[in-house]
């Protein structure tokens, strides 16, 4: 099938894919981590994070709407704002819904299901209701569009190597601050054995919250960071929710290192098969790998070794 | 008729209860004010929701869920309509009321609120639905009620009933004149056909193939590819549309998709001016979340732009803006929910009745010269005879018209040799 092409047309198209496959495995990781950890850590089914994203997306609107009329010299950076912001907005929000809802439901895994789901239809109703059903344009400054030529005919979007960026770094963060800092310590000390934890004074609740805290906070950074790639309207969050919950469930849910792992399986598999078959089919084939490789090692592709 | 029973009984309480209260009124009303107004029970013999002053009509689109982005100007456009047409004195003297109701972007949820509007509310039009989805929900219901039905969106064809009044384009005419002008004006000789997965673009890319492939001489597909709904990672395909370099892309992404598909490809470098990109699934609606950025220097064919520059248009826009606000837009299939309104008004009066029966058989040849798009005219299938227009999208969202078909096109919902 690649008869009809010049050596050199291939070697472009396929550094280009290989870029795609990354940029891919980039979003996946990014907006399934904030899951991972809230799932992972606590055991909490999140289905409203879909939501909690595009609460970060609405901020970052709602920054580059401010930059434009009130300080337009800085408006090349304002997207860095919006990004604190936005993990701050969704971060607080989090820890509201935390202590208001998930808090009475740590004994009923099953149910925070159907409260997360409640919560995410009240919470797309709300946006529509302040910011209206039709989606918002986010205004991006200019150094953010466009492609950067690396040869005569091999050209990287620049939205994706932020998205990168933004991947490598979160990520990062997040493995110290879970696996180096004195928090991160609680962390892992109440994910292993709750009850032991509190005995040698862990505050369980305080560390609950900051978790589910974090974990919505980064749903907020992933949020804003699609803003470059994706829509923001108020049901814009569903279109995250399958393939987030895919990606870990299949890394297996303890684990941060296996969503990466798995981020980048479903995202190779993904984006090659795209090229070859159509969108459809590549889902679809997608999908029938996970389900059959999950019907293999239910417990994802790696797991905790913890006594329970 | 399972309903003819409780209606008969219904009707002739409803008359009783009429004739008991117009015994009062009527020494006290002058004769004159009913003079120009015909009598109720000559022009509403089926028990429709008609009074001596007031007529009510439905509304039935999705104003929550994933819909609701697309159908609030539909909603817009029909409110304004009436108010309009209220202004101007009724319809054969009487005030429109509405009865709004929430299709909740929920299929089954549309179907259960038709009915409730025919045969609750007696409501003796409705203007409404969407999706095709939406529209196959409701169709059984229409015809099993005899309710009459205006639906604004553009849409695959393949369909007509006695009880549905088309005022959007079906798909030959959205399709076809734009694939001549694009391979006419670009010398285009091949094509890559994009689409979210369902019925409508589909359809619409089986018609654009096979005009390609058999009506147009020297062009080609290279590429025909599918998308779930809600996809929003487009790379791979824009790596092959690099490979392929065809001459158009012919996109008929919907929804979310769109916005992820056009920022992407935007960023992956491919210029419009070197391609043509054409779409039949843009209005202005759209390119407010795409932004002006991302989709300047497409093509989109539609039938209606808010910059058409016509007399009818240039009254409609500040109209609409001034009930709506200055910062709405018009895209394509508002401007056609907004002709249902008034299309029905023009039949009733033609007809001389509010009986569905009469109005499905007094459309065809109903013709409405104030429409904003200009003159369109009911087609004896129920659809619309239009223009298509083909609009270059501009960095402020709005499209520049670039080419209008010399004639009305002639809606044809089941087009020999495309299927």
């Amino acid at each position: 099938m690649f008869g009809d092409y010049s050596l050199g047309d291939l070697g472009s198209i396929f550094a280009m894919q290989g870029f795609a496959g990354l940029i891919l495995f980039s979003v996946y990781v990014l907006m399934a981590l904030g899951l991972a950890i809230i799932f992972g850590q606590m055991g909490v089914i999140n289905m409203a994070h879909g939501e909690f994203m595009i609460l970060g997306a609405y901020m970052t609107w709602l920054c580059s709407e401010f930059f434009a009329a009130y300080l337009p010299s800085l408006f090349g950076i304002y997207f860095f704002v919006a990004m604190a912001l936005a993990f701050v907005a969704s971060g607080s929000l989090g820890m509201l819904v935390e202590w208001a809802l998930i808090k009475r439901l740590y004994k009923r895994p099953l149910d925070t299901l159907l409260a997360t789901w409640g919560l995410s239809l009240i919470l797309q109703q709300a946006y529509r209701s302040i910011f209206g059903p039709r989606e918002v344009g986010v205004n991006l400054p200019d150094w953010m569009l466009g492609s950067l030529q690396v040869t005569d005919s091999i050209e990287v979007p620049i939205n994706g190597l932020l998205v990168m960026a933004l991947t490598i770094l979160i990520t990062i963060a997040v493995y110290l601050l879970i696996f180096r800092s004195r928090w991160g310590q609680q962390v892992r000390a109440v994910v292993q054995n709750r009850v032991m934890a509190g005995a040698v004074g862990i505050d369980t609740e305080k560390v609950d919250r900051l978790t589910f805290g974090l974990g919505c906070g980064i749903a907020g950074i992933a949020g804003s960071a699609f803003t470059m790639i994706g829509s923001t309207g108020p049901t814009s969050g569903q279109l995250y929710i399958v393939d987030t919950f895919l990606v870990v469930v299949f890394g297996g849910a303890a684990s941060l290192f296996g969503t990466i792992a798995s981020a980048f399986t479903i995202s190779q598999t993904q984006s090659t098969l795209e090229f070859f078959l159509s969108g459809s089919m590549a889902k679809v084939i997608t999908l029938l790998a996970v389900v059959a490789i999950l019907m293999l090692r239910p417990q994802g592709l790696f797991t905790l070794k913890v006594r329970r | 008729m399972a309903g003819n029973d409780d209606g008969t009984h219904s009707r002739l309480r409803r008359r009783l209860l009429m004739g008991m209260a117009a015994v009062p009124l009527s020494g006290l009303l002058p004769r004159i004010a009913l003079a120009d107004a015909p009598a109720t029970a000559a022009i509403n013999t089926t028990g429709l929701a008609v009074t001596d002053t007031d007529v009510t009509v439905g509304i039935l689109h999705s104003v929550t869920g994933t819909m609701a982005i697309s159908e609030t100007g539909s909603v817009q456009a029909e409110k304004l309509a009436i108010s309009q047409i209220n202004d101007a004195g009724g319809v054969l003297g009487r005030k429109i009321n509405f009865i709004q109701e929430d299709g909740a972007s929920d299929w089954p949820t549309f179907a259960e609120k038709a009915k409730k509007l025919l045969v609750n509310d007696k409501c003796a039009a409705v203007f409404g639905c969407w999706t095709s989805a939406s529209r196959k929900a409701v169709l059984p219901v229409f015809e099993q009620y005899n309710g009459m039905l205006y639906y604004p969106t553009f849409y695959e064809g393949l369909e007509q009933s006695k009880n549905v009044i088309y005022t959007g384009q079906e798909a030959t005419q959205q399709i076809l004149a734009g694939l001549d002008w694009v391979t006419k004006e670009k010398g285009a000789k091949t094509f890559y056909l994009l689409g979210s997965d369902y019925i409508w673009p589909r359809t619409s890319n089986k018609i654009a193939r096979k005009h390609i492939e058999n009506h147009m001489t020297g062009t080609s597909v290279v590429g025909e590819d599918y998308f779930p709904l809600g996809h929003t990672q487009f790379n791979s395909v824009i790596n092959k549309i690099k490979l392929k370099k065809p001459d158009v892309i012919y996109a008929i992404i919907v929804g979310g998709s769109n916005v992820a598909f056009y920022k992407q490809l935007k960023a992956a470098g491919i210029d419009m001016s070197k391609q043509t990109l054409m779409t039949i699934s843009v209005t202005e609606d759209e390119i407010d979340g795409i932004g002006g950025d991302n989709i300047a220097g497409a093509y989109a064919c539609m039938k209606y732009f808010q910059s058409l520059d016509n007399p009818n248009n240039k009254e409609f826009v500040p109209a609409f803006k001034k009930m709506w606000g200055e910062k709405t837009v018009i895209g394509d299939v508002t401007q056609a929910a907004y002709l249902g309104p008034w299309l029905w008004k023009l039949t009733v009066e033609k007809a001389g009745s509010f009986d569905v029966d009469k109005i499905a058989a007094a459309s065809p040849g109903i013709e409405f010269t104030k429409a904003p798009e200009g003159y369109v005219k009911i087609h004896e299938n129920h659809h619309l005879w239009s223009k298509t227009r083909v609009g270059l999208a501009q960095k402020d969202g709005q499209f520049k018209v670039v080419y209008e078909s010399p004639e009305l096109i002639e809606p044809n919902p089941f087009p020999k040799g495309y299927q």
